[in-house]
Formats: C-alpha cells, structure tokens, sequence
C-alpha cells in the first residue's frame, strides 16, 4: 500500500489512521478544507486519489466520484451504501466495498438496549435521580419488555441478530422482508403494515434505498399505535420524522429509540421534552472493539485491492 | 389504601371488611393483612377472601396472613400476636424479613411470590448492563444538551460480545440474567452458595476470583449477614479499572462510600445501580458522573408484575384455604 493516495471524507477512529500512515498510505483528509472549499482541494489532489474511504456522514456521491479521475476503489467504513452512488461506480468500474458481519452484533445490542430503556424508561428514570425527584416520590410503572411482540422491518445480517438475542426475553418474533425466509419460528407478514398491526416493538434494520425511504410512514406508525414502540437502527429517512415528532407529541405512538436521524446531527427538539423517546447520536457500530474490526476490514480490502487480490467484502 | 375501620359486610362482592361480631363467610375465608393496600388489590383480595385489618378481634384467630417486604418482620413478636396463624404469603421474592426457622418450629408454613418478578428484574439488569457498555443514558443526555451539534460525536462505547459477566447469585433471578446476556454473546461465570448443577455457566466459588475473571458484575442474590457489603474495597480492586457493576439487588449488598471513592478515583469503569444503601438517598457524587446509570429502585414495577403478584399470592392463600401444597413455598434450608 506504499504511497496509496486515500481520501478520508470525515475524520476516523484514530486507529485507522495510524494503519494507513504505517504502511506508507498517502492521506489525504477532505474535513481538513471548509464545506465551500471541498471542491477546490479535491481538483487539487484528484491526481494523488485512487482511495477513498467513507462512512455514514460522507461517503462518495457523483459529484466527488466525477472529480476524482484516478480513483479506483471506495471503502465504505459502514455496512450501509445509502452515501456511495453505487450506479456512477458501477459506470466508472469502481470498486466498493463496506463492513458487513464484523458490526451486526454491536447494532443489534444497541437495538435491544434502546427498546428496554425506552419500555422501562431508563433514561428518564436516571434523570429523575438526579434531579432529587425521588425523594419526593416513586416513579410511576413502566411496561414489561419480556415477550412483547417484537416486529423486525428487514431480516437480514441485523435483522436475525435482533431477532435471536429477543428470543432470549420470550419475545415472539415477527418480520417483514423483500421475501420470505427459512425462518419457521419467525412469522412473516408480506407488507410492512401488516408487521406494524401486528407486533408492539417495531424494529428498522433494512438497507436504505429508494423502496425503503419513507418505509416507516403515517400508517405504520398509527397501526403501532399509544402502546407501541418504534425502534430505528437503520437510517434516518426510514421513517417520516415529522410525522413521528407528532404522533409522539400527541401521544398516538407508545415511544421510540432513535440512534438515526433525518439530519444528523440535528434532532427534532420536541423530544427533549419525552420521557418515552431514548436518542443515541449514531452509535450503532461505535464500540472500541468493533472500530477497530471495521478498520481492520477497510485496511483489508484495500490491501487486497493494492496487491490485486480479491477483495473481502466487496459490493462492487 | 386498606378500611382502618371495620364496616358492615356487604352481601355481595364489594368491601368485605367484617365488623366486630361477624363471621366471615365461608367461600370468603378470612384473611389478616398487615400492609396497605392499593386499590388493585382490595379488589382482587376482596372478590375471595374476607379482609381481616389487624385492629380486628378475629385477628388473633384468623390462619393466614399477607406481609408486604418492606414493612413487615415476621418474627416471634409478631407470631405471638397471631398465635393462630399457620400461612404466611409475602408479596416479594426475597424473605429476609421473616425467621423461616421460626416459622418452622411452629408449623407456619411461607409463600414468597417465586419467580413472579424475575423477567422484570433480569430485563431491568440487561438494560442496565447495555447502558452501562453503550452508554445510551449518557449519550441520550449528551443530546439532550444538544452536544451532538456543538460537541460532535459521542467517545466510543464497548462491545457486549465476548466479555466475562460474573452473576452473584444465580437463583430464579440470576439465571434469567444468564439467558438473557447468553444470547448476546457474553461469557458467564456465577458465584452461589453451592454450584448449581443444572446451569451450564462456569461455578467460581469466591467473590474475589469472580470480580478477578469478570468484566463486569451482576449483583442479584439475596441479602443476607453473609452478603452484606457482599461489594467491597477488595472486590472493587480485584474487578479493576475496566470493570462494570450492575447492582438490582439491595442497596446494602455494596459498600456505597467505597463504590463512590473507586469511581471518584477512576478505579472501576462504571456502574448501573437500580438500588442504593439509604434510599432515596443517592450519594451526590454520582450526580456529577458520566460513568454511572441510577434509577430508583425500578427493577419490579411493572403493571405486568404488580398484576401477576397479586395473582400469585391469591393462588397460594385459596391452595391454602383447600389443603392443598402452596405454589410458591419457601424452603426452609
């Protein structure tokens, strides 16, 4: 990988860095320009890029892969592919890979611990503490998590993750997916709105693309109704946000996890106000463990792609 | 709230408080209770047993009794004062309120609710433990606060997967913590008075081996004079710098100002506590920290539990009343 040209598009964990200056990657680091000057500093580098590594705030769109004449391989630090235009590589013959397997354990824990603190209100109970409220009185109920019926929007690798680690709480399973699958203790429902009327814990975990955008809408989000839950590892504009905000406001949806947003970093401020929605800033895979795995995946393919072997993960 | 005053009995459902010369009727056998009771239960207790308050005079001759954990003692005194009484059904799991061996001697029999609470509370300890590895309290805050923008992204959390959960205690409690953290890849050992033959987690016999191979500790036996500070300087310096505590046993199974130097001195990672020595008292410290997740003693209270206690502690009382083996007895050991 000596003198790889790569391009970070947004600062990473520290360990890939060191990786790639080790064995004697050329970096280039796009978040070091300002927004308007981008552009500028890639015509400037564009001959030094055959690398660009990516991840879920800024991946390679057309306009970049346009600019960049010498690139020949996007290594998404992800598993999700909704921030690479997959059709322009195509075009191009880029090849592109992400970090599937190595972060399904890490997304999936964080879907089961978002849906117990928002059932259980753990969050809102910690801030009771230490607000001194308890010693003015108890905290009111919170509903059981153990066997509520838990809804899995896309049975894949996240999917079956989640899917196995409720079983564990009694919880029966239920999804839907572009197609059954060979899951026999797994119902299927063949529409997104029939899982939603027919499960309590509603669980996003499919790949963001045109079909799924908007998936989680008005309609599934009343057949879930003021005792069901909505849990959303996927992306953001999987679900209608401000149709979410006033469901939750007016009390027509039972609660939510959020770990993805519409505009990240931006959160509606409405839910600062509920004790029924839990919000983590985009940590599904942000464990030291597994960064250190996806880098170690990323450094992988791109050896593989430098030494023209196969790549591990590739996409395209 | 429980009648404090004695009212006619009504003929049909409804208060069936007895006045002072009335007898009970017989599908509606008498029954002393010594805690208050919610509106849920009065109802529940009301529709088959005749609710006996202890300012009544057949509450020396009434046989079975409701106890509540956390404001009864069922001892010698008390036993004496209802000398008649031959079953007892508190409404929790543990019975460290009530001498067993007394009870024994004079042919009382105990029901505790079993395992009624258990999913509830192993729910709660898993929760606590994902928070606790994620960070999704303190990163929910961090939000909240609105850093995400200002600040940029939270620091990195740690991976469940693969690391060393030691549970003290694996009764019906603990063993539903081993299932649940099984599935999510964690490794379990399990301190208990004796090994458990039938749980296929690894016995360690110690406290102090267990903090040693343990990534994290889940507290969830009982209190008794042997695990009084159970959770102690030395088991905080054998669990480490990179340890994690999750207590939703009772406050007094941790040496609370030890906890609060180690994690004031940065000798133990972080914790998830559900329960704390003085409640509702937390020690201020905690408040400042970002490595802690305290609630007040939450782990039980679900409407789910609360319905299914009642349930149990009925079914014990009418197999009482009928002769026949309570469902959930006590077994003196």
């Amino acid at each position: 990988m000596e003198s790889l040209g790569v391009l970070l598009t947004y600062p990473q964990f520290p360990y890939l860095e060191q990786e790639l200056l080790r064995r004697g990657c050329h970096l280039l680091r796009l978040y070091d320009s300002p927004k308007n000057d981008q552009f500028t500093f890639l015509h400037a580098n564009a001959s030094s890029i055959r690398a660009v590594i990516g991840d879920t705030h800024v991946g390679a769109d057309a306009a970049m892969i346009d600019v960049l004449p010498d690139l020949e391989i996007v290594a998404s630090f992800s598993v999700g592919l909704d921030k690479v235009d997959l059709v322009k590589c195509k075009e191009r013959g880029i090849r592109v890979t992400n970090t599937p397997d190595v972060l399904t354990d890490d997304v999936a824990d964080l879907a089961i611990g978002l849906a117990i603190a928002v059932l259980r209100k753990i969050p809102a109970a910690d801030r009771f503490v230490r607000s001194s409220a308890w010693k003015k009185g108890g905290y009111p109920l919170t509903t059981k998590f153990s066997g509520k019926k838990v809804g899995i929007l896309g049975l894949g690798r996240i999917g079956l993750a989640i899917a196995k680690q409720a079983e564990a709480f009694n919880c029966p399973i239920s999804y839907n997916s572009r197609s059954e699958k060979p899951h026999p203790n797994y119902k299927y429902y063949p529409t997104p709105l029939d899982l939603a009327s027919n499960c309590e814990v509603l669980v996003v975990s499919c790949a963001l693309t045109n079909e799924t955008r908007l998936i989680v809408n008005r309609a599934i989000i009343d057949a879930l109704g003021p005792q069901g839950v909505l849990i959303n590892i996927g992306r953001g504009p999987h679900v209608d946000e401000a149709e979410l905000v006033s469901a939750l406001v007016e009390g027509r949806l039972g609660g939510a996890g959020l770990d993805v947003f519409e505009n990240e970093p931006n959160v509606p401020e409405e839910f600062f106000w509920l004790d029924n929605v839990v919000m983590t800033p985009h940590v599904g895979s942000d464990t030291v463990e597994t960064s250190k795995a996806m880098a170690d995946l990323v450094i992988a393919n791109l050896e593989a792609h430098v030494m023209g072997r196969p790549l591990l993960t590739p996409v395209l | 709230m429980m009648n404090s005053s004695p009212s006619p009995t009504a003929s049909g459902s409804g208060c069936t408080t007895t006045s002072s010369d009335e007898s009970p009727p017989l599908d509606r056998p008498p029954l002393l209770v010594l805690r208050s009771l919610s509106d849920a239960w009065s109802l529940a207790l009301s529709a088959k047993f005749t609710i006996i308050p202890p300012s009544s005079p057949l509450s020396t001759s009434t046989h079975a009794v409701l106890v509540s954990g956390a404001v009864n003692r069922v001892n010698s005194t008390l036993l004496d004062q209802y000398p008649s009484l031959r079953c007892v059904v508190t409404t929790s799991a543990g019975v460290n309120h009530i001498d067993l061996e007394e009870c024994r001697r004079r042919g009382v029999l105990v029901a505790n609710v079993g395992e009624t609470y258990s999913k509830d509370v192993a729910d709660y300890a898993v929760g606590l433990l994902i928070d606790a590895f994620r960070r999704i309290t303190m990163s929910d805050r961090y939000l909240r606060n609105g850093f995400w923008v200002t600040r940029g992204d939270y620091p990195l959390g740690s991976k469940l997967g693969g690391k060393r959960v030691g549970i003290v205690g694996l009764g019906s409690i603990g063993s539903a913590i081993a299932k649940r953290l099984e599935a999510f890849g964690c490794k379990i050992s399990y301190l208990s008075r004796k090994p458990k033959p039938t749980a296929n987690y690894k016995y360690v016999p110690n406290i102090i081996d267990l903090a040693t191979e343990s990534d994290v500790l889940v507290v969830s036996c009982s209190l008794t004079k042997e695990t009084h500070h159970i959770i102690n300087k030395q088991v905080l310096q054998a669990l480490g710098k990179e340890g994690i505590i999750i207590n939703i046993g009772r406050g007094a199974h941790i040496d609370e100002p030890e906890l609060v130097r180690s994690l004031v001195q940065g000798e133990i990672k972080g914790v998830g506590l559900d329960v704390f020595e003085n409640e509702p008292n937390v020690p201020k410290e905690m408040f400042e920290m970002e490595n802690v997740v305290l609630t007040p003693h939450q782990a039980v209270f679900t409407p789910e539990a609360l319905s299914d206690v009642i349930q149990i502690c009925i079914a014990n009382f009418e197999a009482f009343f009928a002769g026949k083996p309570l469902l959930t007895p006590v077994i003196y050991s």
